[in-house]
């Protein structure tokens, strides 16, 4: 494997986090590097990045590779193009996550920590993303997708299998958490 | 300094002490696993809890720093809860495989378990399960055991430096791993089985071998190196089973290098058991004590007694080296020594061949400079310590020689000789900093001592020694690496060339050609036997290596196992090492044998007892009384005027896991070759 570079636009990037530390406590920095060489390399974090990165902040490789793996966002091993994180947490779970990872196994054929053969997609079981109230919640890549059932979820997937763009947040139009149509709340007054 | 009360006993202790340390003072157990004294404190098993005062919760006393007017109790309800809890908790994933597992007897889960734990397990559902990992030739691995105290991951970061293991995972899934499966690079790695509070780490060559209960435990002396490390060696009747390291803060702490704990099973391979005599034939026949005697009583008749000449080995008791002395004094030879290497040292004062500084005083401190030596792999644990200060003191040092990672950074100044010269004149980079240095020491390595300016090299040290201040009032730190276990001893019984005697080298240059016939080898492998062959040479020894290839005679020594003996170390301290074993077969201490020879020749040693001989060694050298104890070396000059050779330095040791006749000879140690040092290669 050849080693890992950052990038020239990165290497600024790197310069920049490093002054957040004190040049004696730069090992601090590991996290935002991992980020960003993650980011770099289309979503996973080679063996070599982390060689290139604990070097660089004078660790011992095996201290970078404790961080990577504790860490689950960190990914190891590549994921696809569009990385599936499924909430599979108690709320996401009783809203109907369990149905999202079957629409994946029926439509992509993928099951959990899987990747498509055309490499596009890769499917993980994800613990709670924090969006409870817009439950179920599937993550893909950077961005959340709210509120879907089995339907909203294939489209999305067709969508993004024919390039299309998907947006992103609820699927019902929900503005964040608000409730759905109107002005209703939970608890409305009088009633 | 605060006084504290600790289950109704009032102590005062140092400010910075923990809980732990105080009780364990009062003389008050608590348990642990994660806590080593020698390592960093992880607080993560949670056995230590204790309840101070004032506090609403049980408190990790390995982490917790005393302060005046605390009150701990270490025996209360909810002490003992808290235990319980964290046994419960701990056993919930570790197998009870008890009965197969090699830590059985000796485990501080079981005995912990035992003390404070409770008796059944609330969790009915499966454990995990961990897969074993790879950690090379020496240890052994059942990671299911493991309790994730990461004992082992602060050693290899702390004290091997060799930062290669690591907790990878979180939660359920965190493991002891390497990061990728690679065998472990440190010559300390057997230590993390001593250190492992469970069975995950055991030892490889002693795996089912036998049950801790069933040996017998000898302390003694390790002689693999110059540092004399303190060991105790575990033998079931009459096969040494395992070596374990003693404490002895002064030398090894409590550690032991690879070599010298994995090293025993050459000892079982390839040894001497009876008398050789070498036959028209030219092969060796098997013979009686009497037949060989009478051989060499022959031989020697012919010969005249300064055509006799000795060369002891590096692993002989200083009560073989006197002996063998006497009798060569008695035979009128002047041809001795125990410099199988050739360094230019032993005729000079005490202080030029010892490690002055004292291994416990490299503590101290606060600059080192290499020349042409390689700690890691000449003395381990003299390694270990100048880790520890540049751990805690950031201690600099510098090296003049070959480049060899040796688990700190170390500024190169370069390979090149010269180099000492331009620091006697004061014109080298480095002289700023030695003149800033308090306590500055430097550590000559056998690889500059054996070249032919050796003693050049050695008047320039000290030359450096005087000019920077390395020799104050109360410091010295000129030190000399020893390589061998008998050197210091040899020195100091002068078992050196006498008037006209001849050296290593002459005597070998002249064998079987001008004036020297006999050859008298006392465990001696390590020299070029190539020109003794038109010699008549005797082979005193335990292992059928280099030497006995070349013997006429072969007489069967013991091995440092078999035999009561004193060493003396690089330090010069007088050690003794105990008989663990029978010798096999015929076999005799190797003292025991100079004197049967002696009779044989009509020279009669004059001592027949262990306690006879010991007085005679104290005859020779007063230093011999005291056991264990240093005596510094005045400072007085030494080495030679002359110029520098320019070719470059080359360390005493090629390959760290083969050195001597019984390493040579062991499996553990020809694997560890193997998979260690070729995976080394394949990094560079």
């Amino acid at each position: 494997m050849t080693a890992f570079k950052f990038s020239k636009e990165n290497v600024a990037r790197v310069k920049e986090i490093l002054t957040h530390y004190p040049s004696d406590r730069k090992a601090s920095a590991i996290l935002p590097l991992f980020e960003l060489a993650q980011r770099q390399c289309g979503g996973w974090l080679p063996m070599e990045a982390i060689k290139t990165i604990t070097e660089m902040l004078g660790v011992s490789v095996i201290r970078g590779y404790e961080v990577a793996t504790f860490y689950t966002m960190f990914n190891l091993k590549p994921v696809g193009k569009y990385h599936l994180q499924v909430c599979g947490t108690i709320p996401c779970m009783l809203r109907g996550s369990e149905q999202l990872k079957r629409v994946c196994k029926r439509h992509l054929g993928i099951e959990n920590k899987e990747t498509t053969k055309d490499g596009l997609f890769t499917l993980s079981e994800v613990e709670c993303l924090g969006a409870c109230t817009n439950a179920p919640v599937v993550q893909i890549n950077d961005v959340y997708y709210e509120d879907l059932d089995e339907k909203s979820f294939l489209q999305i997937l067709k969508d993004l299998e024919a390039g299309r763009e998907v947006k992103p947040g609820s699927v019902l139009g929900r503005q964040g958490s608000a409730p759905y149509k109107g002005k209703r709340r939970a608890h409305a007054k009088g009633k | 300094m605060p006084k504290i009360v600790i289950d109704d006993k009032e102590i005062e202790v140092p400010e910075d002490m923990t809980v732990l340390q105080a009780a364990e003072e009062a003389g008050i157990e608590i348990p642990v696993f994660c806590y080593h004294p020698k390592l960093s404190i992880a607080g993560n098993c949670r056995m230590c809890l204790v309840e101070v005062n004032n506090s609403p919760k049980p408190v990790a006393s390995c982490a917790m720093p005393v302060c005046e007017g605390m009150v701990v109790h270490t025996n209360t309800p909810m002490v003992e809860k808290a235990r319980k809890g964290v046994l419960e908790f701990l056993l919930i994933n570790h197998p009870l495989d008890c009965p197969i597992c090699d830590q059985g007897g000796e485990c501080d889960l079981q005995d912990i378990t035992m003390a404070y734990g409770g008796d059944i397990s609330r969790f009915d559902l499966n454990k995990r399960a961990v897969p074993d990992k790879e950690f090379g030739p020496l240890i052994e691995t059942a990671m299911n055991r493991c309790i994730q105290c990461t004992r082992c991951v602060r050693f290899s970061s702390e004290i091997a430096g060799i930062p290669e293991i690591g907790a990878t995972g979180r939660g359920e899934n965190m493991e002891i791993s390497t990061y990728i499966q690679r065998t472990i690079t440190s010559e300390l790695s057997g230590n993390m089985i001593d250190i492992c509070p469970v069975g995950a780490l055991t030892s490889k060559p002693y795996n089912f071998k036998g049950r801790s209960w069933e040996l017998s435990h000898t302390p003694s002396v390790d002689v693999f190196d110059a540092v004399g490390c303190a060991i105790r060696i575990d033998t079931r009747g009459r096969e040494v089973m395992r070596i374990l390291p003693r404490q002895n803060d002064e030398v090894n702490e409590t550690w032991i290098s690879d070599k010298s704990r994995f090293a025993y099973d050459g000892l079982k391979y390839q040894r001497l058991d009876r008398p050789y005599v070498r036959g028209e034939d030219g092969y060796l026949h098997p013979v009686t004590w009497e037949e060989a005697f009478s051989r060499i009583a022959d031989k020697l008749q012919q010969v005249r007694g300064n055509h006799v000449a000795a060369i002891v080995g590096d692993m002989v008791d200083a009560e073989a080296i006197v002996a063998l002395k006497d009798l060569m004094t008695s035979l009128g030879s002047p041809h001795l020594d125990c410099r199988q290497d050739s360094p230019c040292l032993g005729e000079g004062p005490r202080c030029s061949y010892l490690f002055n500084t004292t291994i416990a005083g490299i503590e101290d401190a606060d600059f080192c400079l290499l020349i042409a030596a390689n700690p890691r792999w000449e003395a381990p644990l003299i390694n270990a310590r100048i880790r520890k200060n540049y751990l805690a003191n950031a201690l600099r040092v510098t090296s003049i020689g070959p480049s060899h990672p040796l688990g700190y950074p170390v500024k190169e100044l370069g390979n090149d000789p010269l180099i000492l010269d331009q620091i006697v004149k004061g014109k080298h980079r480095i002289c700023s900093s030695l003149r800033a240095a308090k306590r500055p020491m430097m550590i000559l390595g056998q690889g500059a001592l054996r070249r032919k300016d050796g003693g050049v090299i050695l008047k320039r040290a000290q030359q450096i020694a005087d000019t920077y201040g390395f020799v104050q009032r109360t410091w010295n730190g000129f030190n000399v690496l020893q390589t061998a276990a008998s050197r210091v001893a040899g020195f100091d019984l002068g078992f050196l060339p006498g008037r006209k005697g001849y050296g290593v080298k002459e005597i070998l240059k002249r064998a079987g050609k001008k004036n020297i016939e006999v050859v008298y080898l006392l465990g001696a492998d390590e020299i070029d036997m190539k020109p003794l062959d038109k010699a008549f040479v005797i082979y005193q020894g335990h292992h059928g290596d280099r030497g006995a290839s070349v013997a006429d005679v072969v007489l069967p020594g013991c091995a440092y196992t078999e035999k009561d003996g004193l060493y003396v170390n690089t330090e010069g301290r007088v050690q003794k090492g105990l008989k663990a074993t029978p010798p096999p077969g015929e076999a005799k201490e190797d003292w025991k044998i100079l004197k049967a020879l002696s009779d044989k020749l009509g020279l009669a040693l004059p001592y027949r007892t262990p306690a006879e001989i010991r007085a005679r060694l104290v005859e020779v050298n007063p230093l011999f009384d005291e056991v264990d104890c240093l005596q510094p070396a005045r400072w007085e000059p030494f080495g030679e005027d002359g110029k520098l050779d320019p070719e470059p330095f080359e360390f005493a040791i090629q390959n760290f896991y083969m050195t001597d006749s019984i390493s040579r000879h062991s499996i553990t140690m020809a694997k560890c070759v193997q998979q260690i040092l070729s995976q080394e290669k394949e990094n560079d």
